[in-house]
């Protein structure tokens, strides 16, 4: 499946790229900025950007490691015995912790 | 011709069918949303190409095909040719895990292209791969825009995967599996206990929320916002590579709808009281599975004629202070409910049905407290510097 997508997104750019017409101009080549020749920005000029999606992929890092250490034991959950509600709780509760500590920090807040 | 060497070419040949589809599909769908768009707004849509316009999609695909490639000079060429083809790979092959029908319904074959054991994690992993198409892709631009926009989308979507994850553990946890199968004969099969929806109606609703994020759809599509950021990650992209982008965009539509109607609209099965009068109609291929996409994807369309879109800090307010741990406190309600109710039920009423009523519950609440709420994500952006002023209604309504 996966090499039959891959295979028909090549496939499409390849016969696109055979069949359109090449005709470059110097206007046409140039990104896009209201008609002005670009500043710095896009790959490799050093733009900067906002700290916030850093701040966001960390801590996406974070809870989706333990959204996959629930995974297993959700399949799992109906075979454990009641024991198993008050783990999951205290792991539950000490990731609210550093999400409560994110918030008073206002890492969430979009100004 | 040996076991192997068949069953590999039956896949190939479904895994090629389901793809030319999905194709296909996309096509249409283009035109069908915009001519369900034009019924929303009273004026026709396009109805010029082809009886009913049914010759627009095709008309547009030979315009895409023959338009000029163009790359522009401070682009990163292979990057650049390398996002689309990826962003629609992996948006294709997420579909294929999902069960069309019973096993061995489909000509004696099994209406799907592969099942995994853990079916709903590796789709979720390979939705989240097209992340990396709609980054790289605007990043590879050269360009201030598409850089935004690509930054938004991807800080946008993994944000509401994590709703989507956590918000599906619940309905995990009453089922026991992560294999599509075993979650669809789980509702509706011969020990079948109902639509998951019953059981676990506030995590639909975060899913339902999530995915609408997650393929950058009104009312969350805000990294495509034209009036915004030219066309986000978009911006430099021509012809048959952005097709590539949206036809992904519109291929995850698809795979998210699917998604919802197998996890907890029973999937292929059709509803079990059709039985008697139609012997084996609930199991017939295809046509459930189908049907229920249809409705979601209507779904999809509908929202997009009808609501403005969030702004942006509101939007990654929503998804971190509302969609994750309202998805985090419906796990700890059904592990709860799970521990600490005896599967019989108390006071007569079976454990589901309780779940059930818990979740409806839990729904109503939130219904009732959205305006208490609603200053978690609506609130107005803050400058440096700024002071909120304690009662003052909050911006945006």
């Amino acid at each position: 499946m996966l090499l039959v997508g891959l295979g028909i997104g090549i496939l499409a750019v390849v016969v696109s790229g055979l069949l359109g017409p090449k005709k470059a101009t110097r206007a046409k080549l140039m990104a896009y900025e209201s008609g002005n020749d670009p500043e710095r920005g896009g790959v490799g000029t050093g733009q900067r950007f906002p700290v916030h999606f850093y701040l966001v992929a960390m801590l996406f890092i974070v809870f989706d490691i333990e959204t996959a250490f629930f995974y297993p034991l959700a399949v799992a959950y109906q075979k454990l015995p009641q024991f198993a509600f008050f783990e999951a709780i205290t792991f539950v509760l000490l990731l609210l912790v550093g999400y409560v500590y994110v918030l008073k920090k206002k890492v969430l807040e979009w100004a | 011709m040996p076991d192997w060497l068949s069953a590999l070419l039956v896949t190939l040949l479904k895994a090629v069918l389901v793809a030319l589809a999905l194709l296909t599909a996309f096509a249409y769908m283009t035109l069908i949303e915009r001519r369900l768009l034009g019924r929303i707004q009273l004026r026709p849509g396009p109805n010029r190409v082809g009886p009913l316009g049914l010759l627009q999609p095709l008309a547009d695909a030979i315009k895409s095909i023959f338009k000029e490639d163009v790359t522009v000079t401070l682009a990163d060429k292979l990057v650049y040719t390398l996002a689309p083809i990826l962003a629609i790979g992996m948006a294709l092959t997420a579909f294929g895990g999902i069960p069309a029908g019973p096993p061995g319904s489909l000509f004696g074959t099994d209406p799907w292209v592969y099942n995994l054991d853990a079916g709903v994690l590796a789709l979720l992993a390979l939705t989240s791969m097209g992340v990396y198409g709609i980054f790289l892709g605007g990043w590879a631009s050269g360009s201030k825009y598409p850089m935004l926009g690509s930054l938004r989308s991807s800080a946008q979507m993994i944000s509401y995967e994590l709703g989507m994850g956590l918000s599906i553990l619940g309905l995990l946890m009453l089922v026991g599996s992560t294999n599509f199968l075993d979650i669809v004969e789980w509702q509706a099969g011969a020990r079948g206990h109902g639509w998951l929806i019953l059981f676990q109606v506030f995590a639909f609703a975060l899913f339902l929320v999530s995915s609408f994020a997650e393929v950058n759809r009104t009312p969350f599509d805000l990294p495509e916002a034209e009036q915004e950021l030219v066309a986000g990650y978009l911006t430099e992209y021509s012809s048959i590579k952005w097709a590539l982008f949206q036809m992904a965009e519109y291929v995850n539509i698809m795979t998210a709808s699917a998604l919802m109607s197998t996890l907890f609209f029973g999937g292929y099965r059709g509803p079990g009281f059709l039985e008697p009068l139609i012997p084996g109609i609930s199991s017939w291929p295809l046509v459930w599975l189908i049907a229920k996409i249809a409705f979601f994807m209507f779904l999809f369309i509908w929202v997009r004629a009808t609501l403005p879109r969030l702004r942006y800090d509101q939007l990654m307010r929503l998804g971190w202070k509302l969609t994750l741990p309202l998805a985090l406190l419906n796990t700890v309600t059904v592990a709860a409910v799970l521990a600490f109710v005896p599967p019989e039920g108390l006071l007569g009423i079976p454990r589901l049905w309780l779940l059930g009523a818990v979740s409806l519950l839990l729904l109503l609440i939130l219904f009732a407290a959205s305006d208490a709420v609603r200053g978690l994500w609506n609130a107005p952006a803050l400058r440096q510097g700024d002071k909120r002023v304690p009662g003052r209604t909050l911006g945006g309504d």
